[in-house]
């Protein structure tokens, strides 16, 4: 009898009293079977972590991240991944208290009110105060593994004067073109929406209908809308401030740049959190204290492009970025309060 | 045949994947309230835009497809001709990133025309985003499958014909209106059907190169209910609404279609005798060269940016070579499993028409089957999901579960493909085969398998071509160890790679083409349809 069983035993009698016959009967079975194919005794814990897809691949962080955390745990460390942070959420629910993963990794602030509300998710039990953001951190579900900026992102060969505020990105030249992406259907298309409102209040509506002049085409998902900007089909696209390191550290191509503006830029925190179906939980409040050591945050920048939420050292190429002047979000309640009606409000500018 | 065994065999299996999948979607959630969805002004707008770009496109595809079929039927043998068919099948089959990065390198705002354009000092014209960008898209993705899908109606036509056309002194309109548009009045709408629901279910390329919300399709909402809003509720409606809107279409086009009742004739080539004026064979050039062109551009700026994209450090990568052995066995194993699918579903229905006198049953059978392609994936996806997470580790099926649901997907184009072949089989060799005694096995064997061989060849290539090339139904369950080319290329892409992507771009279309090659002849034999 592997720990697994018992810790699986332990949890199940603890939280879910009514089936504990049945699942004793299914958690005996399984030891029988383990011991018959005598492999149960001899294999080391398994953490499940459910993440998306492009933390994952060879060129994201997740490979590097398995290797050093399972050097420490003396487990194993599974990695599931969807299509991106909507879909693990999604994926979450559809599983419920049934779902294999003991940590869900890559949400944003955008979907944390709602992840909460699902109740899957157990308190990490870590001080905010492992982690330096902008802002003062303090949700008990979700810990912070990487940040970032939205931005306009320019071909400085093609743009002279780069909009200098998102009031001038709005009202400028409607011939100079702009890539977007679709809230509905993307996570960058969602943070602009946010940052519009943000800025604008209830001028939202009126802002996107000046913009949209100077929209080329809304995109399904980023990759379509910078896969058209580095095939010189429009001057700007909506991305990351972190978007230029990528081509001055790996292609030493210096034209693309971030427009810094004056109003402030949108942030997004990707977080991770723990379910509270975990048979784990030990291991996974690990792995959430490695998530925020250099062990792991070492990986982020070159990986995810995205920033650290510790102090480590930063590569070369994002010393030249653009550095925001003022960090700008909404509260997880407002942003999912509001989504709905503000998406609506979008369409119904866009659609005109 | 085998009467009406395979057909129901098919039809339980479907049903009970798609009717598993929408069942178990309803059982978590609540109560569904249609009337809800006609309130909704934006939604109002979205059904009456999709349901006319989606006709705009069915016939522009189809009509720009018929002078072409038509000049390819005429000239069956100049060089170059089985490449091209050959190549008429990969626009499908592209990713749509793929596709829409390809269009927008030739017809983009910085595209190869605008430059030729700069050349000459000519105004840059805008056109790929907005209603013209995505009937291009369409007309791109369409016409050549329209082509293929036609060309084998001048095949049926018996040499007789040709003859006594010849011997009355027919000209070549005169051969179009008496002999050919009947025949294509019986295929037509068949062919017309598949591209509208292709063009109705449209969603990336609709999104991306429409330029704006105003430009989305139901299948936009639907992905939106189930994904950012998690309306299970609403996406199973619109979902309804989305097979119904496509099932009325389906039946009025069948309304319109004609049946012809063929006489018996030998498969030997026969010479039409509108071939020699000069006019005729400089139109069909013109035809010919026109879409070659106009399919050939993208395709040959995918190639460029592979080729651009130092194919030399990407191609000696095992994770590349890895990826490309998974889409062949994806692409594989649901080539086989809509075949069996697909003549499972067509020998029932042809039992159903030619020898139980039950036409309509027959047409139902047939119209339920090509519905399957306007089930929203996502939505089948999920549905599967929860379904199979009862009673299995959904992870642990995998690969397995993207067969399947590309093989469902691709089940419409078997039926399009075999089922006229089949037709004709029974109209020319039924009562040969009831005086002869032959039957069963040796009916199959002999008669049969021989006839249907070119389109069950081309079918298969294009199911296993298509599943190639996906990535809905892998991106929807999950991944461990499953990377295939095209999820490999949509890692590259979000890993800033895009000049690495470019190059798995090339691979991809190139091992569709193989696989169309392959297929084709192995299983074809004669090498077109």
């Amino acid at each position: 009898m592997g720990p697994i069983f018992q810790s699986g035993t332990e949890s199940a009698a603890a939280q879910h009293g009514g089936g504990y016959a049945l699942r004793y009967i299914t958690l005996a079975a399984l030891a029988f079977l383990g011991a018959m194919t005598g492999a149960a005794s001899a294999e080391p814990p398994v953490l499940t972590v459910y993440t998306y897809d492009s933390f994952v691949s060879e060129w994201g962080p997740g490979p590097a991240i398995k290797a050093d955390f399972e050097k420490e745990c003396a487990c194993r460390l599974d990695f599931v991944a969807v299509e991106d942070g909507v879909a693990l959420l999604n994926r979450l629910r559809l599983e419920g208290s049934t779902s294999k993963a003991d940590i869900i990794l890559g949400l944003d602030t955008s979907l944390t009110a709602e992840a909460a509300a699902t109740g899957l998710f157990a308190p990490h039990g870590l001080p905010g105060s492992s982690v330096k953001l902008p802002m003062t951190w303090a949700d008990p579900l979700f810990m912070p593994f990487d940040f970032g900026y939205f931005a306009v992102v320019y071909d400085s060969t093609k743009v002279s004067h780069p909009p200098r505020s998102l009031k001038e990105l709005v009202e400028g030249d409607p011939a100079e073109k702009i890539l977007i992406e679709d809230p509905r259907t993307s996570t960058p298309g969602l943070g602009l929406l946010l940052w519009v409102r943000q800025v604008y209040g209830d001028g939202a509506a009126d802002a996107w209908r000046k913009l949209k002049g100077r929209v080329l085409t809304v995109t399904k998902g980023w990759s379509e809308a910078y896969g058209l900007f580095t095939k010189g089909e429009a001057p700007m696209v909506l991305s990351y401030t972190t978007s230029p390191a990528y081509h001055i550290a790996v292609e030493n191509e210096t034209r693309y740049a971030a427009a810094g503006f004056s109003e402030g830029h949108y942030m997004q925190i990707e977080v991770a959190g723990m379910t509270a179906s975990s048979r784990q939980p030990e291991l996974a409040r690990r792995f959430l204290a490695f998530m925020v050591s250099p062990a792991f945050q070492q990986h982020i920048p070159t990986t995810n492009w995205m920033y650290p939420v510790i102090g480590v050292a930063l590569p070369e190429a994002f010393g030249q970025l653009v550095q925001p002047s003022k960090p700008l979000l909404f509260a997880p309640e407002t942003a999912a309060a509001n989504r709905k009606s503000w998406v609506e409000e979008w369409l119904d500018a866009m659609s005109r | 045949m085998a009467g009406l065994w395979p057909g129901a065999a098919a039809l339980a299996a479907l049903l009970l994947l798609i009717g598993g999948a929408f069942v178990a979607l309803l059982s978590s959630t609540g109560e569904l309230d249609p009337a809800g969805l006609l309130a909704d002004r934006y939604l109002r707008h979205v059904v009456l835009f999709t349901l006319g770009q989606a006709g705009a496109s069915t016939l522009l595809s189809v009509a720009a497809a018929l002078p072409v079929a038509r000049a390819l039927a005429r000239r069956s043998a100049f060089p170059g001709r089985t490449m091209l068919l050959r190549l008429f099948g990969l626009p499908l089959v592209m990713p749509t990133l793929v596709a829409i990065l390809g269009l927008a390198t030739v017809f983009g705002e910085t595209g190869w025309l605008n430059r030729l354009g700069q050349a000459a000092a000519m105004q840059p014209l805008h056109f790929l985003y907005g209603l013209s960008g995505i009937l291009i898209a369409h007309v791109f993705f369409n016409l050549p499958l329209a082509v293929r899908l036609l060309l084998p109606a001048w095949q049926s036509v018996p040499t007789e014909t040709w003859r006594l056309a010849a011997q009355l002194g027919m000209r070549s309109r005169h051969l179009f209106r008496v002999i050919e548009w009947p025949l294509l009045r019986q295929v037509l709408p068949g062919i017309a059907g598949v591209i509208f629901m292709l063009c109705f279910t449209s969603f990336a390329v609709v999104l991306t190169l429409g330029g704006g919300p105003r430009a989305a399709t139901l299948e936009v909402a639907i992905y939106q209910a189930l994904r950012l809003d998690f309306d299970i509720a609403r996406a199973v409606e619109l979902s309804l609404m989305q097979v119904a809107l496509c099932g009325l279409v389906l039946v009025l086009l069948r309304a319109w279609r004609r049946e012809v009742p063929l006489s018996a004739s030998f498969d030997r080539p026969a010479a039409r005798p509108d071939l020699g004026p000069w006019l005729g064979r400089a139109g069909d050039g013109a035809a010919i060269l026109g879409a070659a062109v106009f399919i050939g551009l993208p395709l040959a700026a995918v190639v460029s940016a592979a080729v651009a994209g130092s194919p030399g450090t990407v191609l000696i990568e095992e994770r590349l070579w890895r990826a490309a052995l998974r889409s062949i066995a994806v692409a594989g194993g649901a080539a086989a499993v809509a075949m069996a699918l697909g003549i499972g579903i067509l020998s029932a229905q042809r039992e159903l028409r030619a020898r139980r006198g039950r036409p309509r049953a027959a047409a139902m059978l047939e119209v339920s089957g090509s519905l399957i392609m306007v089930v929203p994936p996502l939505v089948l996806g999920v549905g599967l999901f929860v379904l199979l997470s009862r009673v299995a580790d959904v992870l642990a099926l995998g690969l397995g579960l993207v067969v399947a649901v590309n093989a469902v997907m691709g089940l419409p184009y078997v039926l399009r493909i075999v089922g006229p072949s089949m037709e004709r089989t029974v109209g020319r060799y039924e009562r040969l085969c009831l005086g002869l005694g032959i039957r069963g096995w040796n009916r199959l064997r002999l008669v049969e398998w021989p006839a249907s061989r070119p389109a069950v060849g081309l079918a298969a290539a294009l199911v296993a071509a298509l599943a190639a090339g996906d990535l809905g139904a892998i991106a929807l369950f999950g991944t461990e160890d499953n990377e295939t080319l095209a999820l490999l290329l949509y890692r590259l892409i979000a890993a800033y790679r895009m000049e690495a992507a470019a190059v798995v771009a090339g691979v991809l279309l190139a091992l569709s083409l193989g696989l169309f090659v392959v297929i084709e002849r192995g299983v074809g034999r004669r090498g077109q349809a």
